[in-house]
């Protein structure tokens, strides 16, 4: 039973920074129908800015704040570097530059940062919690509070500001959006930014726990995708419990089976939800007029 | 009155071709202006011109006294020009009620932090907006389709949707793309009372269609083009009997007989 518990908290824990990159996705989905394969490097980019901020004698709180606003700015710039030139070619191609993007991140802050492994310091200690004979970090709590309170602020940035409405309105249908005044350029900065920002806050809270090094984006990427398209691509209450099952299923395959397959799991995941509900679990069904 | 709209000798080629070439007239507001003339004949790219999703490489587009060529349709629209499309643009996956309060976004100017704590204001103008669009949408005849999903409406109702969303806008100037194609006899005349009611409101209105009774029903001024040039203009009864006209529509009488 405690074991059962152990390897809840440990899928919670990793789940909540899945469920953080899974929103990053949903973000610039929206906004424009692109997958952003940078994302995975937002969260790379918060830890090692963080690392290098305290490492250089900042107080951490402040290097954590850099550390996001920089990544946001490098979401910015990438927008305007790299998607907007491209605007008006397929949304396929635009993913193909995501892609390019997160090889030249990568790439940057292996010259950059070197290649070791980085950390620094819990938040609130490293003293383990007991709960029910399981143990659990005070900074998983970390973690999985900033996926929680991230989730909520979204949710009601979406359905309640006008903002958010332009968001929506643009990925519905970017010309209309136009017509009624909506500025459908400054919401795909806003959406880059928004999404860089939240996965930097990701490495920022996790890399306490899961160390960093120039090389660990692509996996968040992937398993955030994952965790995305389990929930419905696009739906950010899908995104937040699609990245918990992620974080879930790997920790209990990783518990139960071998830790050999734990980074299985999450593509073995993408699979199934592509053959039997290509919609995800809270996405909608799409239907095109013809 | 003066003019509230005024095209000035616009021009736009694409590779060589001249799709509209030195084309002006004006628009006062309450007027109900159609531009018409044969397929292909560049309404469509005129449209696209004034309303800025081309940019002309001739001539000016004049609102209410600001030269406004080739500015963005987001800040067109906030100076009170609107438009529907031949080819709707909808948001389809939202509810029409949905839709049509897209049309409030630039009536309302919330803060996004009076927004996410729901602030009495904020909460006011989402109201105000929901209850505006349910006026708009009873105007034009979908008041019991708004919590629908606009992609399952017929095609007659997504025209008057659009109809209604660019209405939301309070617009200075109105331009309808075929706002009556694909549309019944009884949808038409809807259509029909619709236009002429927002024109009495005192706005400007500029009417691309193909339904011939229609436009010489309702216009109060006709603009004809032909291979993108303008052919002739005026009331619907002189320019039904211009011949330069109706050699465009029904070819000139050399061109019949050689086809004969």
């Amino acid at each position: 039973m405690s074991e059962l518990l152990q390897f809840l908290f440990s899928g919670v824990t990793v789940g909540a920074v899945y469920a953080l990159v899974a929103l990053g996705f949903t973000i610039i989905y929206n906004a424009s129908d692109v997958v952003n394969f940078a994302q995975g490097e937002f969260v790379m980019l918060g830890g090692m800015i963080t690392f290098a901020a305290h490492a250089a004698g900042l107080p951490l709180p402040l290097a954590a704040i850099s550390a996001i606003v920089l990544t946001a700015a490098l979401g910015v710039g990438m927008n305007k570097l790299a998607i907007e030139p491209a605007r008006g070619a397929p949304v396929v191609s635009l993913i193909i530059i995501t892609i390019g993007a997160s090889i030249f991140i990568q790439g940057a802050a292996q010259i950059i940062f070197g290649k070791q492994i980085h950390s620094y310091p819990a938040f609130s200690g490293d003293t383990p919690i007991g709960v029910a004979g399981a143990t659990i970090l005070p900074q998983s709590l970390w973690v999985i509070g900033g996926a929680v309170a991230v989730f909520i602020a979204l949710w009601l940035f979406f359905t309640r500001t006008l903002l958010g409405r332009a968001v929506l309105a643009t990925s519905n249908n970017r010309l209309a959006a136009q017509l009624v005044g909506i500025n459908t350029n400054f919401v795909m900065t806003l959406s880059f930014a928004l999404s860089a920002g939240i996965g930097a806050l990701a490495g920022v809270l996790a890399t306490p726990i899961t160390l960093t090094a120039y090389n660990v984006g692509i996996a968040f990427a992937l398993k955030g995708f994952a965790g995305a398209m389990l929930g419905g691509m696009g739906n950010p209450k899908g995104a937040l419990v699609g990245g918990f099952a992620i974080g879930l299923i790997e920790a209990l395959t990783a518990g139960y089976l071998s830790s050999t397959y734990k980074d299985a799991a999450a593509f073995v995941v993408i699979l199934a939800v592509l053959f039997f509900m290509p919609q995800g679990l809270f996405g909608r069904k799409s239907t095109d007029r013809v | 009155m003066s003019a509230l709209l005024s095209i000035e000798g616009l021009g736009i080629g694409f590779g060589g071709i001249r799709a509209v070439n030195d084309v002006s007239f004006s628009v006062r507001p309450g007027e109900i202006l159609s531009v018409i003339g044969p397929n292909g004949a560049g309404k469509t790219t005129l449209f696209n011109m004034i309303s800025g999703v081309y940019r002309p490489d001739a001539g000016r587009v004049v609102l209410d006294g600001e030269d406004v060529t080739a500015i963005e349709p987001h800040l067109l629209a906030r100076r009170g020009l609107s438009r529907t499309f031949q080819n709707l643009q909808i948001f389809q996956s939202m509810t029409v009620l949905d839709n049509a309060v897209a049309g409030y976004h630039l009536r309302e100017s919330g803060s996004v932090l009076a927004d996410l704590f729901s602030l009495p204001a904020s909460r006011r103008r989402a109201r105000e907006a929901r209850e505006g669009a349910r006026a708009l949408l009873a105007r034009v005849g979908l008041e019991r389709a708004a919590e629908r999903e606009a992609g399952n409406l017929s095609y007659g109702a997504l025209k008057r949707l659009e109809i209604a969303r660019a209405l939301a806008l309070n617009p200075k100037v109105l331009l309808l793309d075929e706002p009556a194609a694909g549309c019944n006899a009884v949808e038409t005349e809807e259509i029909d009372h619709l236009i002429a009611e927002v024109a009495k409101s005192g706005v400007a209105i500029l009417l691309v269609e193909h339904d011939m009774k229609m436009v010489m029903r309702i216009s109060n001024h006709i603009v004809v083009l032909d291979h993108g040039e303008k052919i002739a203009e005026g009331d619907p009864a002189t320019v039904s009997q211009n011949p330069a006209v109706i050699a465009a529509y029904l070819g000139t009488e050399e061109a019949a007989h050689a086809d004969g």
